[in-house]
């Protein structure tokens, strides 16, 4: 992953706590001062934006080597797919769910989709199956609200693997469609 | 050092050297370090001797090592030890001598350095069951092209005796990847001389030979995704012919040398186009709800042989050139991957899956109902591709966990092994005649 890869994971992490955070700060109720009128604990601008300014000062690090990503957002990113299959199987609706909603919420927000496949059968035959993981993603995102648009489905193939090996336990970590921020 | 000849008893040798399914290395002079592998015993072979050149040790190659093991690799012809006799091209070799040795063929040569550093190579070409000269030649080179002056002579055996046109001075372009490191090479058809063409941080796959074997069409991902490019090769002058929305990949050039069959994403899926050379006029060329993808033209330009998904699981599917119905080819097990068809276009070079094994296949085009062949051992075979004479394969295969080029003949039979280092070598494609 290069370096435009990591400022904008970084850029997605900031505006993800910036987002969690205002949204805890607008849950909270009212406190009451002595004098009797309310003080609200902070508005979701204001902490938002003091949450943002502690955000855009910290550095969040990403590990690029290509071993199992951990992603830096609070996002769950990353979905695995069955052997020559594009079907976006039912244990991964939630992460169809979060991100759908984070760009429902955000029309700004803009997203890829990056398919890749285990190192099995050709390079060329991989990269059309993870471009139809891709978009298969990205179609789900879009039944659940997020637009055309914010979305770019792309594919990598059997090129970049996360996982090096040839057992199912490493092609099953490697037939995956990530999201990433564009 | 020595110089050890290829010799009839291949099971004498084998033994000697300990090694299953590989033949004899051959010893140079440092400067000249080349390194042959071939195994397995062919068909009908004809038994050749070739003598060492007269004052090859003297250039920095060995002309007459490098026309046996081309010989060789075709799986066309044996290789009878020449002993250690002098002869050239001027000699009145002895036939019965040659016959007793049971050589069909004989060839001797010389090189000569000339005054202004460059060498002159000559060679002459015997029958020996007739006792009579069946040709020969002479070229004045510079000493970077001495390899190239003996594939021509390989070429001009190989004609002369087959009756077909040798390929031993075409070239080859494959992929290497070291790490993070990814390099696009054009090498001559042995392997040897392996010229950068382009060096990325980012993988490079699917090179295509222009028909004129002036330009590679490829995929690169330096944009981050699959970006289709022509690359000149002599200049290095390149260009991006197709980077629209989502994925471009899998260029075949129609055999005029005037417009690409691409797979491109940006109508969704991954689906068959036809775009000029320039990155102009787009045209789809078929549709599908499926993957269409590894597109390849029959030389006569009529068809496109390529992958689809359309029936459920990748099979070879065949169609006019211009688009169209698509007809199915392989039928024999459920997969079936990367087509490569011949130039005579009777024979289907492509690689299916047998359990979790790949194997690089061929199959009988022109008799209806034939079953693949399979032609190999390894179980990780990618990427056919088909020498414009049609009787050579090369392709990539895992070898201990490394990614290895092999050439075979269509038999099977006889395999020779590209020389490699430690990068992983892949996606090679066999380059047109007349470099």
């Amino acid at each position: 992953m290069n370096t435009l890869h990591r400022h904008l994971l970084t850029a997605i992490a900031v505006a993800s706590l910036a987002a969690c955070s205002s949204v805890k700060l607008d849950d909270k109720p009212p406190v009451e001062s002595r004098n009797g009128s309310a003080v609200v604990a902070g508005t979701g601008t204001g902490s938002g934006a003091n949450a943002g300014s502690s955000s855009q000062t910290r550095v969040a690090p990403v590990d690029a080597t290509g071993l199992s990503n951990v992603s830096m957002s609070n996002l769950p990113r990353i979905v695995y797919f069955d052997f020559d299959s594009y079907v976006v199987k039912p244990d991964y609706q939630n992460v169809i769910e979060v991100n759908a909603k984070a760009l429902s919420g955000d029309r700004k927000r803009h997203m890829a989709v990056e398919g890749h496949t285990d190192d099995r059968g050709s390079s060329e035959y991989n990269l059309a199956l993870g471009q139809r993981r891709a978009e298969a993603v990205v179609k789900s995102l879009t039944l659940l609200g997020a637009e055309q648009a914010q979305l770019e489905a792309v594919s990598f193939g059997k090129e970049r693997p996360a996982v090096q090996g040839e057992d199912e336990s490493a092609w099953a970590k490697n037939r995956r469609a990530e999201l990433a921020g564009r | 050092m020595t110089l050890l000849s290829l010799t009839l008893s291949q099971i004498r040798f084998r033994r000697r050297l300990a090694c299953a399914g590989l033949l004899a290395l051959l010893a140079l002079p440092a400067a000249a370090q080349f390194r042959v592998e071939i195994s397995g015993v062919g068909a009908t072979q004809l038994p050749i001797a070739v003598v060492r050149f007269r004052d090859e040790d003297k250039s920095n190659q060995s002309p007459s090592a490098i026309i046996r093991a081309d010989l060789e690799r075709s799986g066309a012809f044996r290789i009878v030890d020449a002993g250690g006799g002098a002869l050239d091209e001027t000699a009145r070799p002895p036939m019965p001598e040659w016959r007793a040795k049971a050589a069909d063929a004989l060839v001797a040569g010389s090189v000569a350095r000339l005054a202004d550093g460059r060498f002159d190579i000559r060679f002459k070409l015997w029958d020996v069951v007739k006792g009579s000269e069946i040709g020969g030649q002479s070229q004045a080179v510079d000493a970077a092209d001495l390899r190239l002056a003996s594939h021509r002579i390989a070429d001009y055996i190989y004609e002369k005796l087959t009756g077909e046109k040798g390929v031993f001075s075409t070239r080859i372009a494959y992929v290497t990847r070291a790490g993070n490191r990814y390099t696009l090479r054009v090498a001559d058809a042995d392997g040897e001389n392996g010229q950068v063409a382009l060096n990325s941080g980012q993988p490079i796959i699917s090179p295509a030979w222009s028909p004129n074997g002036k330009e590679l069409a490829y995929v690169s991902f330096e944009r981050q995704k699959a970006v289709v490019f022509v690359h000149n090769v002599a200049t290095g002058e390149r260009r991006a012919i197709a980077d629209f929305r989502g994925s471009n990949s899998a260029p075949a050039w129609a055999p005029d040398g005037e417009r690409l069959a691409v797979t491109l994403s940006r109508d969704g899926g991954s689906q068959l186009f036809s775009i000029g050379k320039g990155g102009d006029s787009p045209r789809r060329l078929a549709s599908s709800p499926a993957i269409d993808t590894e597109a390849q033209y029959s030389v006569d330009g009529r068809y496109l042989y390529f992958t689809s998904d359309r029936g459920g699981a990748p099979q070879i599917y065949r169609m006019a050139a211009n688009g169209g119905n698509a007809e199915r080819v392989t039928f024999s097990g459920g997969f079936s991957i990367s087509p490569s068809v011949s130039p005579d276009g009777r024979t289907l070079a492509y690689v299916t899956r047998n359990a979790n094994a790949f194997k690089l296949v061929v199959l009988d085009l022109a008799t209806p109902g034939a079953q693949p062949v399979t032609i190999t051992e390894t179980g990780d075979d990618e990427h056919p591709s088909f020498a414009p004479n049609g009787r050579l394969l090369i392709y990539a295969t895992k070898v201990q966990g490394r990614s290895v080029l092999m050439t075979t003949t269509l038999d099977g039979k006889i395999k020779a092994r590209l020389p490699s280092q430690t990068a992983d070598l892949r996606e090679p494609v066999w380059g047109p005649y007349g470099r």
